[in-house]
């Protein structure tokens, strides 16, 4: 069994007096690739964030390698994990060469490295080596999600934090940047944790899910083997959904 | 040609230089500040409101009593600072417009500043965070090139208010582009004003057109675009400072004025008797009356005329009036001594406070002196300049006269003889070297009480160039030199409304009169 990259345990957070996380134990084994599903409001995003330390805990421990985040400085973590969210938040003053080059430049690479590692990731995220002189605002919605993977990416974390990448692209596009991100994962040998509300995406591209609902976790496993035994009738819903639809469409179609 | 244009000419390259001089310096600083201050007000709201408030509240004082409030307060912290350090510095000229400059530029790029970066995508500043960057990290290499657009265009009305503001530095004490202006007023050269007024918005107009090019190059991330604006701007800056680059050495004299006619022709009397001797000048005008002496005693200027009655009750605070030569020989002494000032002499002229009536109106109602215009006085309208009613000498006169007049208004000089010539005046607070007095066959009421005190014009020299020899030479021919005759004609010159003639014209015709 491989070895424990991020541990959570009795983790709180509060805004206000309502617990966006209350009392999460998780962990997440090196190679793993997890998706946190659960509704609105449940506390995905707040326990993706805690990862990286872009949020503080009120209470408990996050480890990331079996370091505590809250004794590492934040800034200095955060360049060891890549991060991708739905609205991408490229730099408009930068190129989308200067948007993948950012974190590298954090790190005070030199230029020649910078410039390879540049082409290299452009051609692994499946983009012209000619975009790399455009600017952000000239780029459809997937490839600048291509240029945030890339981004993500640049500076080789073994870790990659994912808040729904995809919720803003049209589905056929989001298919196929999903199923090379998991080609991606694979073959870089990454961990990746990854927020999404979609859950056939979610049952398609990881290996495990975690279920969130009023910042608890209310399931955690293999989607077969979670649909199988559903802990409650809410997770079976929710688990069920995908077959749901896919078998209204069906109907609809009349195959 | 005409004479006053020439004269406009002439005068530019000093008045430009310190004009441009000053509002770069405060616009530098006040992006100095504002720039911080508007990093600190966006992240936190806790200093946005009160610096927000405070710039606007200062915008909304007028810009002239703003730069008028540093001169108590500076000379306050100069005492201060010469009581407890041993060295005082000067409240007046530079510093104080500079202030008052930066304060009020800081408005604009405050505002845009905190705009500019409160206005920034929320994705962005995530991004900037997930991606490993410092909060320094992130302000420098996202939000403030994001900003830059927004901050350059509040930097560019700043540039444009400082120009504008910087001509109303003239009355404290600092050259600038403004003196044409004040002088012009004060003179009804209408050139001047109008010369003032277009050499002033020309270089508003070149730091907008420049900043503008560097914004639009922010804009359009395009930083050649940045450059050549920016790059344009420091050599128009420098273009205009050359005069001061290439001015050589050797002793340079500030030859101090206060604001009127008379005062502009006898520095430019002055000026060019030194200028004759070789040496450079520079000149100090549109000085108020308490300022002038308080720069000379502070070394800032090194000679300008006042007058004995001034002296007497502004200065040395005394109210009795023990005749002409004791007031002049107790200056002489009590100046020296409290200041270290030197007072080289009377002129030969006095330019006393009189009272001044239409000649044939004095006659119909039988005045010839103050006594009959007190006991006249309930039936009539005063008219005086606009400091005369607030000075120690209306006090003395009023007290030894028990006057009761109709009414009385204060009026700009020009506007007050034109009041006692359309009858909304009876009488007027008039000055006796004044041309004007002649030219309109007016009277002057005599003073059988010896309530006003007498008023010599006298050439006096700062505490560091009491022993040049250089300038005593130069200035000791006019002491004696000047009758009053000679000095009416020569400001009746410069303040009637035809064939006008300039302050340095007048100079040099009174030169020829010159009675030795």
């Amino acid at each position: 069994m491989a070895e424990t990259l991020i541990e959570l345990a009795g983790v709180t957070r509060r805004y206000g007096a309502r617990p966006a996380l209350d009392d999460v134990d998780l962990s997440v084994r090196r190679g793993e690739f997890v998706a946190l599903v659960g509704g609105s409001g449940s506390g995905k995003t707040t326990l993706l964030k805690t990862i990286n330390g872009l949020i503080r805990p009120d209470a408990g421990i996050v480890r990331v390698a079996g370091r505590p985040v809250a004794e590492v400085d934040g800034p200095d973590l955060r360049r060891g994990i890549g991060y991708v969210f739905q609205d991408v938040g490229l730099f408009p003053h930068l190129t989308v060469a200067g948007n993948i080059a950012v974190t590298p430049r954090l790190l005070g690479w030199d230029a020649g490295r910078i410039a390879a590692r540049v082409s290299e990731l452009l051609e692994l995220v499946a983009l012209p080596a000619e975009m790399a002189g455009r600017a952000p605002a000239e780029l459809s919605g997937g490839q600048r999600q291509r240029v945030g993977v890339a981004r993500a990416l640049a500076a080789e974390p073994a870790l990659m934090l994912m808040d729904e990448p995809f919720g803003a692209l049209d589905p056929l596009t989001r298919d196929a940047l999903g199923d090379d991100y998991r080609a991606l994962h694979d073959r870089l040998g990454l961990t990746t944790v990854m927020v999404t509300h979609d859950m056939g995406e979610a049952v398609l591209l990881a290996d495990r899910l975690v279920v969130l609902a009023s910042g608890r976790v209310v399931a955690s496993g293999a989607p077969a083997a979670l649909l199988a035994e559903a802990p409650t009738e809410e997770v079976r819903e929710l688990l069920d959904a995908p077959r749901r639809q896919a078998e209204r469409l069906r109907g609809r179609f009349g195959v | 040609m005409s004479p006053q244009l020439a004269e406009a000419f002439r005068l530019l390259p000093d008045y430009l230089g310190w004009h441009v001089l000053l509002s770069a310096s405060a616009l530098v600083l006040g992006v100095a500040i504002s720039v911080p201050l508007a990093v600190a007000a966006a992240r936190s709201p806790r200093v946005r409101w009160p610096a927000l408030a405070g710039a606007s509240l200062i915008q909304t004082v007028p810009a002239l009593a703003l730069l008028a409030l540093f001169y108590p307060v500076l000379l306050a912290i100069s005492a201060l600072s010469e009581a407890t350090l041993g060295r005082g510095f000067s409240a007046l000229g530079f510093l104080p417009s500079l202030l008052a400059l930066t304060l009020y530029s800081m408005l604009p790029i405050l505002r845009n500043g905190v705009a500019g970066l409160t206005g920034i995508d929320p994705a962005i500043i995530e991004a900037a965070d997930g991606v490993g960057m410092t909060r320094a990290q992130r302000l420098w290499r996202v939000e403030l090139p994001l900003a830059a657009p927004v901050i350059m265009a509040g930097v560019r009305t700043a540039a444009v208010w400082t120009v504008g503001a910087a001509t109303l530095s003239t009355p404290v004490g600092q050259t600038s582009l403004g003196n044409y202006i004040f002088a012009g007023l004060q003179t009804e050269n209408w050139v001047f004003v109008l010369f003032g007024c277009a050499a002033s918005a020309t270089v508003a107009l070149a730091a907008d057109q420049l900043l503008g090019l560097a914004e639009t190059g922010a804009r359009r991330r395009r930083p050649i675009l940045v450059a050549a604006g920016l790059g344009g701007l420091a050599l128009g800056v420098a273009l205009s400072l050359s005069p001061f680059a290439v001015r050589g050495q050797g002793a340079v004299y500030v030859v101090g004025a206060k604001n009127f006619s008379e005062q502009y022709i006898l520095a430019e009397l002055m000026a060019e008797r030194l200028e004759a001797t070789g040496a450079r000048v520079t000149r100090r005008e549109d000085l108020g009356s308490a300022v002038a002496y308080r720069a000379l005693a502070a070394g800032e200027i090194d000679v300008y005329v006042d007058y004995s009655g001034t002296l007497w009750t502004n200065v040395l605070g005394r109210s009795d009036n023990p005749g002409r030569e004791a007031v002049l020989s107790a200056l002489t002494t009590e100046l020296r001594r409290r200041d270290g000032v030197t007072v080289l002499g009377s002129l030969g002229f006095e330019n006393a406070y009189a009272f001044a009536m239409r000649g044939e109106r004095a006659r119909a109602l039988g005045i010839t002196d103050l006594d009959g215009l007190a006991r006249a006085s309930p039936r009539l309208a005063l008219g005086s300049d606009l400091e005369f009613l607030s000075r120690p000498e209306w006090r003395a006169v009023d007290g030894a006269y028990r006057f009761a007049f109709r009414s009385r208004r204060s009026y700009q000089p020009t506007f007050m003889y034109r009041a006692l010539a359309s009858g909304d005046a009876d009488v007027i607070s008039a000055f006796s070297s004044d041309g004007r007095i002649a030219a309109g066959g007016l009277v002057v009421l005599d003073d059988p009480r010896g309530a006003i005190p007498p008023y010599d014009a006298v050439v006096l020299i700062s505490p560091r160039r009491a022993d040049d020899a250089r300038l005593t030479g130069a200035l000791r021919p006019l002491i004696g030199a000047i009758t009053v005759e000679a000095m009416r004609e020569a400001n009746l010159s410069v303040d009637r409304d035809r064939d006008k003639a300039t302050p340095a014209q007048a100079a040099r015709a009174l030169k020829l009169v010159l009675t030795n």
